[in-house]
């Protein structure tokens, strides 16, 4: 049933799809500004859309006895498999769709409005704004899809434009590995989310979201009882999809490109590898959580383990790395792993949906500080042509606005009150310390560690000794940061939102509230981490190069990301490259193809051989004439005997 | 005259024209124009084919029309098409005719080279729009023959081994194949007298089980070697590396697409008992062609290599759906015929034209391209994206339909051979996106002096119509599919 | 005397002609012999003729026609056959067949 009223939402991604053709056909003859412009006006148009979605249903008309509904906001046939199975490309809205509009859209502006300075002086301006509208179509067609199928489909539409833009310094060729390794990462893992899809809908002869999640329906028991290597065929599907899921939020082992993407422009990261693609695992878990709750509690689990062990693993790496970039999204990973986590110990009914509910606030949150994080870090870029960490220090005086933009979102990711990343974590350890202790413990530490590193780069970047400078940094121009004002005010009140008011499995809100017991500790271990990160960082010091050479070998793994790269680059490049594609092109040219030549080898020796009767000697023919006529003779006397 | 025969008189009207030409501007001309009205006309075929449907005619083959060849054999030439050969015929004329686009500025006996290659093509689209047995023969001979003579005086490298090679192992899977087509001659009728070539005819005979397991692995193996079916693959790499621009994109595009539609149309259709039975065999060999084509294209180096394995993976993919015989798998089968035509003869198209600014095809000695001719990159990538399946261009469309419908089958044999097929998206992508980062980006080599300029208005011109064709499947692929679906019913119900 | 004289006698002779020719075609290696043992050849079919005319069909004259047709088919072969071996001792200055391969493969 499709529901009329909300049909023009049909048009957020549809008017940014339009943006990316008019942009990008005609990107080389405008003005690069023209298309800047372009491009942010349309974005302008779908987020006030957005908004107003958000609004109406939120508020208006999305509640119906109590529970918010899903809508089908518009639904047309896009390809037939068989008369059952069909993929439709729709519109589907329900709380987690609606905010991930909302998210999207506003780190999406902030990043137009943002590059329309910070990358005013690059070479394809214009590309770069056509592959932006593209990503956000996608994105957005992406969270709005109402099948899985059709996640499927944006999925890889968001894989393509990351790599486009990861790529957008086309001529670095790190930029063009790490573009490369981005995509060819992300792409085995969807392998396994297809191999999910179709072993889901082959049981439950289903795409559908409605279908597939109705916790009364069908789709829930069909699968369960067939089993395979001790785990139901439910669980196997549901976990492959994780595998996409984890490839894309790059949940460890899979996790592997994020820190390369880097290489991309900064704004870039912060819509892409912080606020939106990265979280599209989450959220595919989210949109599927029923399923998962109630068909593979295991594979839950699971992904709640993975989901605390990456975050306590990015966090490691985090302390070690000195790319201020790369710092950022180790963080993300970590932030990222917290969400999974968060989902794995939730349950469905009820207060018992606080995970669910924690992590999509979390993720929203973490939204708007990891994008201002970001974004403040391409400002200090912007201003000292470095990312390294140790050649800066001392910008807050030059850089006064990014400073405090930058202090907003690091304690707002440190988790200290009241700044939202406290609310959003503290629900994530609420939920976790309800379930599974062991979780909560790593969790917990994790967001000491979190505090430490996120200062130990805010100290190191705005305090600490000044270096020289070829150029005296600068503050960035205006339309950078209107940006960033704006991220850091939603950073710091977004907190306040009562998810759980709009956000729950069961779609029906419940009441929640701080809860101190845990919330104290937290902020006890989070404000340790910033001391232990202003003792060590807030002037420099030596005592940061004793300590991490104290911790010898740990230090170096983590800092060299324990080695999980080289392992990569091992398996691929010795491994698949070496002994699997040479051989096989060996083998083809060599053995399958010199049989095709020995055929006709053997077809032209044999004729060689048989060429000898034709010696051009005439006697010989004779002397084969005669004695085959006497053979006949004797033989036709023989029978004429007989 | 009958509605199709014009797609062999035009054609032929061309050749005549070409022959009495005289310089190279009226060569070209005619030649663009004779296949330009081609185009045009395979697409109000379709409008022809469209309206005939929804008026009602619910027939298996539209246009129907016969012409009696030779009586005493009972040899009648029938044509008849539906969708299947519809959308095949339309991406015949595509292709020949950015073709003929891209070889605008051949040098060596270009009157010579058009009339071989509008030729080819005439027995191309005398291929798939008739239904007996005995045309189809002779249109397969009529087009592989001009193959021989375009790659042994235009191609470039090991020519004339190459063309020998192709010609041979062509001819060795139609005599093959002309054994099964006797075979299924003589079984056309339950009473000797009234044996028939023609195949909706035969496929009301009942053959019985014993001689279709005998004539099935004929016909398939025949129409299979030149689908590229593992292990009688090897001419492929070689043909298409010697072959000059148009030909492969003529051969990689549109001929291997005619060992494809045999297998369905002859071998499947025809013979459903014993592909039933013997399906098991090709799944492997063919989930071999998948992977095997994948990896074997990491490791070239020559662009043209690379495509050619690159094909035999996505051509082994035809195949497999062919066998997987469920509607959804036919329909990505053809779906993946159209699909893969268009892209490779992209492919080739732009290769040829590279070769053409660098003068090699080797990736280890060009980079950066894409600052020099952004054009021709930016089309690159897009035939890149294509082929990898991303959404949005036909690639993705054709692959998903062969891979759920691959995996509806509820035994573990189906779904683990389809699981090593999918696993073949993501090598896919590692060949693709390695030659696009070698070639196209990275730093310009500073050391080759390449012909600068981006592509020219015929060479824009081709890729924009190949470009469209792909993406208007990639976007909007129910209009193609659903018409595929309703003229796969026969078949399925066979199979069934 | 003649009467005695019966067809085995000429048969006799004219196998033993045959078989000499034969011989003489397969053994000798001068062309000249050579064409020489196949006169002998159409010789001996030439005296068959006759012979069987004479023995078996007195009233008719076929037999004798056909060896007239033989000698003169014989004579025209000859002349044709010494041209041939003259013109192929101009150009490889021998006439030994052996030498003349030219037809080989």
């Amino acid at each position: 049933m499709i529901t009329e009223s909300y049909s023009y939402t049909v048009a957020i991604p549809l008017v940014l799809f339009f943006s990316f053709l008019l942009i990008g056909l005609a990107g080389g003859k405008l003005k690069p500004i023209v298309s800047g412009v372009f491009g942010t006006f349309f974005l302008l148009v779908s987020t006030v859309l957005s908004y107003y979605t958000a609004y109406s249903y939120f508020f208006v008309d999305g509640k119906l006895n109590g529970a918010y509904q899903k809508l089908i906001a518009y639904d047309s046939l896009w390809l037939t498999f068989t008369d059952k199975l069909q993929i439709h490309m729709g519109v589907l809205l329900d709380p987690i769709s609606v905010v991930m509009l909302v998210v999207i859209t506003t780190v999406s502006l902030m990043v137009h409005i943002y590059s329309l300075s910070y990358m005013k002086d690059e070479t394809g301006f214009s590309r770069y704004y056509s592959f932006l509208s593209l990503f956000t179509f996608s994105m957005l067609g992406l969270v709005m899809a109402s099948n899985i199928f059709q996640i499927y489909i944006f999925w890889e539409l968001v894989g393509l434009s990351s790599y486009l833009l990861i790529g957008h310094y086309y001529e670095r060729p790190s930029a063009v590995a790490a573009s490369k390794k981005a995509f060819i990462v992300t792409r085995f893992a969807d392998m396994g989310f297809l191999v999910g899809i179709l072993l889901l809908s082959s049981f439950t002869g289903t795409f559908d979201f409605l279908k597939l999640t109705d916790p009364n329906g069908s789709a829930l028991t069909q699968g369960s009882a067939i089993s395979f290597l001790g785990l139901s065929v439910m669980t196997w599907s549901l976990l492959l999809i994780f595998t996409g899921a984890a490839g894309k939020s790059a949940m460890f082992p899979l996790h592997i490109w994020l820190p390369d993407a880097m290489e991309g422009p900064t704004p870039v990261s912060a819509l892409i590898h912080a606020a939106t693609m990265v979280v599209a695992g989450v959220y595919l878990v989210a949109r599927l959580f029923t399923i998962y709750v109630f068909a593979a509690p295991d594979a839950l689990i699971f992904i709640g383990y993975i989901g605390t062990f990456t975050s306590l693993f990015a966090a490691v790496i985090a302390c070690t790395q000195t790319d201020i970039k790369r710092v950022l999204a180790f963080s993300t990973i970590s932030q990222i792993g917290l969400m999974m986590g968060g989902l794995g110990v939730s349950g469905y009914a009820g207060a018992e949906g606080l995970g669910y509910t924690a992590s999509m606030f979390h993720l929203f949150t973490h939204a708007m500080f990891k994008a201002l994080l970001f974004l403040c870090a391409g400002a200090v870029i912007h201003a000292v042509h470095t990312n390294e960490l140790w050649e800066m220090g001392g910008l807050k005086k030059f850089l006064p606005v990014t400073n405090i933009a930058f202090l907003i979102g690091c304690l707002a990711i440190a988790g200290i009150p009241p700044l939202s990343g406290f609310f959003s974590k503290d629900e994530i350890l609420t939920a976790a310390y309800e379930k599974d202790k062991i979780l909560f413990y790593v969790q917990f530490l994790v967001a000491g560690m979190t505090a430490f590193y996120m200062f130990r780069l805010y100290f190191g970047i705005f305090w600490n000794k000044e270096r020289d400078y070829h150029s005296k940094p600068h503050e960035a121009p205006f339309t950078m940061l209107f940006s960033l004002i704006f991220l850091s005010i939603a950073a710091a009140v977004s907190g306040f939102i009562p998810f759980s008011e709009f956000v729950t499995p069961d779609l029906k809100p419940f009441e929640s509230h701080i809860h101190w017991s845990i919330a104290i500790p937290a902020i006890a271990i989070a404000v340790i981490g910033v001391t232990l990160a202003s003792v060590l960082y807030r002037k420099d010091s030596d005592l940061p190069d004793k300590i991490s050479i104290s911790l010898g070998g740990l230090y170096k793994a983590a800092h060299r990301k324990f080695y999980i790269d080289e392992i990569y680059m091992f398996i691929t490049k010795n491994v698949i490259f070496n002994y699997i594609s040479a051989p096989i092109a060996w083998f083809d040219r060599n053995i399958i193809d010199n049989t095709m030549n020995g055929i006709a080898a053997i077809t032209n020796f044999i004729s060689v051989k048989i060429r000898g009767f034709q010696s051009g000697q005439l006697q010989q023919y004779a002397y084969v004439m005669v004695s085959g006529l006497i053979i006949i003779v004797l033989v036709a006397l023989y029978f004429m005997n007989n | 005259m009958n509605s199709l025969l014009w797609l062999l008189a035009i054609p032929l009207v061309t050749v005549f024209v070409l022959m009495f030409c005289n310089d190279r501007r009226q060569y070209r001309l005619s030649a663009a124009f004779g296949m330009g009205l081609q185009l045009i006309y395979s697409f109000y075929l379709v409008f022809r084919y469209t309206a005939e449907r929804s008026s009602g005619n619910t027939e298996q083959m539209v246009f129907m029309h016969e012409y009696r060849w030779f009586e005493s054999f009972n040899i009648i030439f029938t044509t008849g098409i539906d969708a299947i050969s519809l959308s095949l015929i339309v991406l015949t004329a595509i292709v020949t005719f950015t073709g003929i686009l891209v070889s605008w500025n051949t040098e060596k006996l270009p009157k010579e080279f058009f009339i071989s290659l509008i030729v080819l093509a005439t027995g191309v689209f005398g291929f798939f729009m008739t239904i007996d047995l005995f045309t189809m023969f002779l249109f397969y001979e009529l087009a592989v023959i001009p193959m021989y003579i375009l790659i042994g005086i235009w191609g470039s490298g090991k020519k004339e081994y190459a063309a020998m090679k192709l010609t041979l192992m062509l001819m060795g899977a139609s005599a093959l194949l002309l054994v099964g087509i006797l075979g299924l001659y003589t079984f056309s009728s339950p009473d000797a007298n009234l044996l028939s070539f023609n195949i909706l005819d035969i496929a009301n005979a009942n053959i019985p089980v014993d001689t279709q397991r005998f004539f099935f692995p004929m016909v398939f193996i025949g129409f299979g070697v030149l689908g590229a079916l593992f292990p009688l693959h090897t001419w492929s790499p070689d043909g298409h590396s010697s072959a000059p621009t148009a030909v492969s994109m003529l051969h990689a595009g549109v001929l291997m697409k005619m060992g494809g539609y045999g297998c369905l149309r002859v071998a499947m259709y025809l013979l459903p008992e014993a592909a039933k039975e013997l399906a098991w065999i090709f799944i492997i060999l063919t989930t071999i062609s998948i992977v095997y084509g994948a990896f074997g294209a990491i490791a070239q180096k020559d662009l043209k290599y690379i495509n050619a394995y690159s094909s035999v993976s996505h051509c082994g993919l035809v195949l497999f759906a062919i066998l997987m015989m469920n509607q959804t798998a036919l329909n990505g089968s053809v779906l993946q015929m159209i699909s893969h035509g268009l892209m490779t003869a992209l492919f080739f198209a732009l290769i040829g034209m590279i070769y053409e600014r660098t003068h090699t095809r080797d990736i280890r000695l060009m980079g950066g391209l894409m600052k020099i001719m952004p054009f021709l990159g930016v089309c690159y990538m897009i035939a890149g994206f294509a082929s990898l399946g991303l959404p949005g261009l036909s690639g993705f469309v054709a692959e998903i339909n062969v891979f759920v419908g691959a995996f509806m089958h509820p035994d573990s044999f189906h779904r683990v051979a389809t699981v090593i097929a999918v696993s073949s998206i993501v090598i896919t992508a590692v060949y693709i996106l390695r030659v696009v980062g070698k070639l196209l980006l990275g730093p310009l080599d500073e050391e080759h002096a390449y012909e600068t300029g981006d592509a020219r208005w015929n060479e824009r011109w081709a890729n924009v119509i190949l470009i469209v064709s792909i993406a208007a499947i990639g976007i909007a692929p129910f209009w193609l599919s659903d018409a595929l679906i309703k003229s796969l019913q026969p078949i399925i119900q066979k199979l069934q | 005397m003649i009467d005695k004289i019966g067809i085995e006698q000429f048969m006799i002779l004219s196998t033993l002609m045959f078989f000499i020719g034969v011989y003489g075609f397969l053994v000798r290696k001068n062309l000249i012999t050579m064409l020489m043992s196949v006169e002998l050849i159409l010789n001996a079919v030439n005296i068959n003729f006759v012979a069987f005319n004479k023995f078996y069909y007195p009233q008719n004259l076929q037999g004798h026609f056909f060896a007239m047709f033989v000698i003169a088919i014989a004579a025209t072969e000859v002349a044709v056959a010494i041209a041939i071996i003259i013109s192929l001792y101009r150009k490889i200055r021998t006439i030994d067949v052996e030498e003349v391969d030219e037809m080989k493969y």
